[in-house]
């Protein structure tokens, strides 16, 4: 995606919409754009650090975030005139310790002349910056537990879905309201207010800036990993919008991913996470046709396959394995994709293990749509009869009564069979519960065909 | 966006010498450091050319030059593929490289082929995805 300065893709753009709505910061002019995507990138790197750094500093990561902006936007102002310094990020972090030292010193004057007490003035000392600079170095933690304490407090239980993948990605990610709102194809004015919102609940529930340990990190980290699977997801099969993926939203989540995987190594499930992200990703550029028709795993062209990516995934996924995780639910997912990954042809593929693999998902995490998968890989394992059978053991399932996948996993299965006029009612009703228009195109020629090769046996 | 930095040679990478203990430290802070960060995605030291070849495919014959190579400072000693938001965003971290003790530490930044760079026959389709983006995004207001 290109970043256009001029259409309010830079990260300052809403801070100095907020503070100089008359336009006191010149209209962005081409000679400077170099320098506003420089700081975009600088901003990109350094944001998670300089909030998470703060946020230790002031105890409050709405306010750590205003404070990193407001150092946004000293540096839009003053970067262009200067350059970047050498050191961007230590140039924000000091612009945003001496605005915290400031807001700590104004409120303590109010607070004095509130109780008019004068007398102790003199031997009160002001926060200095040597003060706030102890903190930083204290052995309280180094750049990685800030990192992590912003992970677990971006993604608090007190928090909604919703709330908690903004905020994440804001926060984390160093995604602008713009950005977030594009990838979620929603007015940027509600992801500011659901991050406003989130801040403010933040606040009231007295959420601590700090990260779990021992078992109770074990606990929360589900509700982290389904954050970021979930921005994955968004990009990799858009449930809003016309498109069929959106790359972008996949690379941001893996970025979060691997940053995860790093500050949690010794969590199997973090890995298993990105393991499942990259060999999935690495499959993205095989997936779209041209004019964007969708193109089934089996059918795909493997040598558009994205081999740096499924290595990645591989080694993740012993990393995973190797941390006794073999049996997560996302490294289970991870390991099915990666019997794909690791298959040179389609027929290469090993279905015997993605049936058992099925089979041990199922226990982990069961489900009926896990238990639908698991009939197709049994199915190519050991022949359409020993599918049907699993699939028509579903048949009853409330949650399957309006899923499109189950007639058309029947239709597919009654064809090997011969048993095609059945087929042709299975392939019907599928088309007519997908909501996917070139899906149903797709099903109703599946079920023309049948209906031509029956009128011709 | 993939971006691929590659890292030029010199008289001593060319001689086979290996790195000081101290540029290997610097080199491994940097490296741990890209990949905290999420953005890196390989990264390789290369041996000199006198191990390796060209290999030259003309309209009628295939000939392999064996290496060394005379042209030190234009050859590869190593590399990294990143994975960034902008070609900025690679750049700034390519800034950060560890700087050498003496001489210099030559990095080439490229951008990696993606779809999006082919040509302008792409544009009419991506200006066709923005539009409905946008359509979207006010539907869901």
């Amino acid at each position: 995606m290109a970043t256009n300065t001029t259409h309010g893709s830079w990260p300052g753009e809403r801070a100095l919409r907020g503070r100089w709505v008359t336009g006191r910061i010149a209209p962005v002019s081409s000679a400077s754009d170099s320098t506003h995507r420089a700081i975009d990138a600088v901003w990109r790197i350094e944001a998670a650090r300089l909030i998470a750094g703060l946020a230790r500093l002031v105890r409050d990561i709405g306010q750590a975030e205003e404070l990193a902006q407001d150092a946004l936007v000293a540096a839009l102002e003053q970067w262009p005139q200067t350059g970047v310094p050498d050191n961007p990020g230590a140039w924000l972090m000091s612009v945003a310790k001496r605005r915290a030292i400031d807001q700590i010193r104004r409120r303590e004057r109010f607070e004095r002349k509130q109780e008019e007490i004068g007398r102790d003035l003199e031997t009160r000392r002001d926060p200095s910056e040597d003060e706030f600079d102890a903190v930083l170095d204290s052995a309280e933690g180094n750049i990685s537990d800030d990192l992590l304490r912003l992970v677990f407090t971006a993604c608090h239980p007190v928090l909604s879905t919703e709330a908690r993948v903004a905020l994440t990605l804001r926060v984390l990610g160093g995604l602008t309201t713009t950005e977030i709102a594009r990838a979620f194809l929603v007015p940027e004015s509600t992801v500011a207010q659901r991050i406003v919102r989130a801040k403010k609940t933040l606040t009231k529930a007295g959420v601590e800036f700090d990260a779990p340990v021992g078992d109770e990190l074990a606990a929360r980290l589900p509700s982290v990993l389904e954050v970021i699977y979930l921005v994955f997801n968004e990009g990799y099969s858009a449930t809003a919008g016309d498109d069929w993926m959106r790359p972008a939203l996949c690379e941001d989540a893996l970025r979060l991913g691997r940053i995860l995987a790093e500050l949690v190594p010794n969590e199997p499930e973090a890995h298993g996470l990105v393991a499942l992200m990259e060999i999935q990703a690495s499959r993205s550029r095989a997936r779209t046709g041209p004019g964007g028709v969708p193109i089934l795993l089996l059918e795909q062209d493997r040598a558009r396959w994205d081999y740096l990516l499924i290595h990645r995934g591989l080694r993740a996924l012993e990393r995973a394995t190797r941390l006794g995780g073999a049996r997560g639910p996302y490294a289970l997912q991870a390991a099915l994709a990666a019997c794909h990954g690791r298959a040179r042809t389609a027929e290469e593929t090993d279905w015997a293990l993605i049936a058992a693999l099925y089979r041990e998902l199922a226990t982990v995490l069961p489900s009926p749509v896990v238990e639908l998968n698991r009939a197709v890989a049994v199915s190519m394992a050991y022949g359409p009869a020993a599918g049907l059978e699993l699939v028509d053991a579903l048949a009853d399932e409330p949650s399957l009564k309006s899923y499109h996948l189950l007639p058309s996993v029947r239709g597919d299965l009654l064809v090997k069979l011969g048993r095609r006029r059945e087929a042709i009612a299975e392939f019907e009703r599928a088309a007519a519960l997908t909501a996917n228009e070139p899906e149903r195109a797709l099903l109703l020629d599946r079920a023309a065909s049948c209906a031509e090769v029956s009128a011709a046996g | 966006m993939r971006f691929i930095a590659m890292v030029h040679a010199d008289e001593r990478s060319e001689a086979g010498e290996m790195p000081t203990e101290e540029e290997l430290a610097a080199m491994g802070a940097f490296n741990e450091e890209l990949v905290k960060a999420g953005v890196m995605l390989a990264g390789e030291g290369l041996h000199p050319s006198s191990r390796g070849a060209r290999i030259v495919h003309s309209a009628d014959k295939t000939t392999v030059i064996d290496g060394p190579f005379a042209e030190t400072k234009e050859l590869i000693a190593g590399f990294w593929i990143l994975q960034a938001k902008s070609y900025e965003e690679a750049l700034e971290w390519l800034k950060r490289a560890p700087q050498p003790a003496q001489g210099e530490f030559v990095i080439e930044l490229r951008k990696v082929f993606e779809a999006e760079d082919f040509g302008e026959a792409f544009t009419p389709e991506l200006q066709e995805q923005e539009a409905r983006i946008r359509a979207q995004a006010e539907k869901n207001a």
